[in-house]
């Protein structure tokens, strides 16, 4: 029996991903979701470099698992006083919410495999996936090298991704500086009745 | 028919991302705590990156949109990394003036 290993890897990091996701949903704990999260992050960054995006697959890993998660882990730790640790739903939330979840899955599963051209081919993949980092870099720089072959036509007005670039750029500083303004420390709100007790 | 000797194609990874979008979308509806649907928006996030890249990706469909698919997928990125500061500042300074994290609680603005 021959085993093509692509989709021999693929199925095992797509079911890692879906299968730490569900857990996410599912675990009540919080500290557990941030743990399953990390997982099916990371996962998910194993399936980018099975699609033969290199370089997003690795900034998946740094800035996401690496940046984003870490971030989120600390709020949960800040914020781990015990009736907050595992709050449960009510069963009846559980049950309206798998049927909409289940309605909407369905919609999209039926969406994906009846399109013609996304289904696989017969023909086996490449051995190997061209390289992406260099590219990509240009592309965020405004020159894409990776269209020169198309014709003069379909390229007249491409600018590639500087503008956006730069925008995200500044979105991300204005961004840090805002989060760092709303969590300055401030005066805690002392509820009615309890100004004594504060203030001593 | 073996699943294992079929080439990958890009509904597998369709497939992959409309779960975690889904399962993403279950959790921002039913998580009480405020860290617990952040994780639900990182999900859903993470679920429409998997297909900018699937339909990005040269080895999977050579004559498809090209590298613009991995493109977008890196602001996709940058951007959650963004939302998750801004959200969690939120979240923290709405434990420190209400000493609970459960969004249920968070009804002050009510008519």
């Amino acid at each position: 029996m021959d085993i093509n290993w692509h989709s021999f890897f693929f199925m095992a990091f797509a079911i890692f991903a879906c299968g730490f996701a569900l857990a996410v949903v599912i675990s009540s704990n919080i500290v557990h979701m941030a743990f399953y999260l990390v997982l099916s992050l990371g996962a998910t960054a194993g399936l980018f470099f099975l699609a033969g995006a290199d370089f997003v697959g690795s900034m998946q890993l740094l800035i996401y698992v690496g940046g984003t998660l870490v971030l989120l882990i600390f709020g949960v730790m800040l914020t781990a006083q015990s009736p907050f640790i595992s709050m449960k739903t009510k069963g009846g939330e559980w049950i309206l919410a798998a049927i909409v979840g289940g309605s909407l899955l369905a919609i999209l599963l039926q969406a994906t495999l009846n399109i013609k051209e996304w289904q696989a081919g017969e023909k086996p993949l490449p051995d190997r996936a061209p390289v992406t980092a260099s590219r990509l870099g240009m592309g965020l720089l405004g020159a894409r090298v990776d269209e020169l072959d198309k014709p003069a036509a379909a390229r007249a007005g491409m600018s590639g991704y500087l503008l956006p670039f730069e925008i995200v750029s500044v979105h991300l500083l204005v961004v840090l500086i805002g989060a760092a303004y709303l969590a300055r420390p401030k005066k805690r709100i002392v509820p009615r009745g309890f100004e004594q007790e504060s203030q001593s | 028919m073996n699943v294992l000797a079929q080439p990958v194609g890009v509904s597998h990874f369709l497939i992959v991302g409309a779960i975690m979008f889904v399962t993403g979308a279950v959790c921002m509806a039913t998580k009480r705590n405020a860290l617990g649907v952040l994780m639900g928006i990182e999900l859903v996030l993470n679920g429409a990156n998997v297909n900018f890249v699937a339909f990005g990706s040269e080895l999977l469909n050579p004559d498809g949109i090209g590298l613009d698919g991995q493109l977008i997928a890196l602001f996709v990125i940058v951007l959650a990394a963004a939302e998750a500061a801004v959200a969690l500042a939120i979240a923290l300074n709405f434990y420190n003036n209400h000493s609970t994290i459960d969004v249920d609680r968070a009804d002050e603005l009510k008519g």
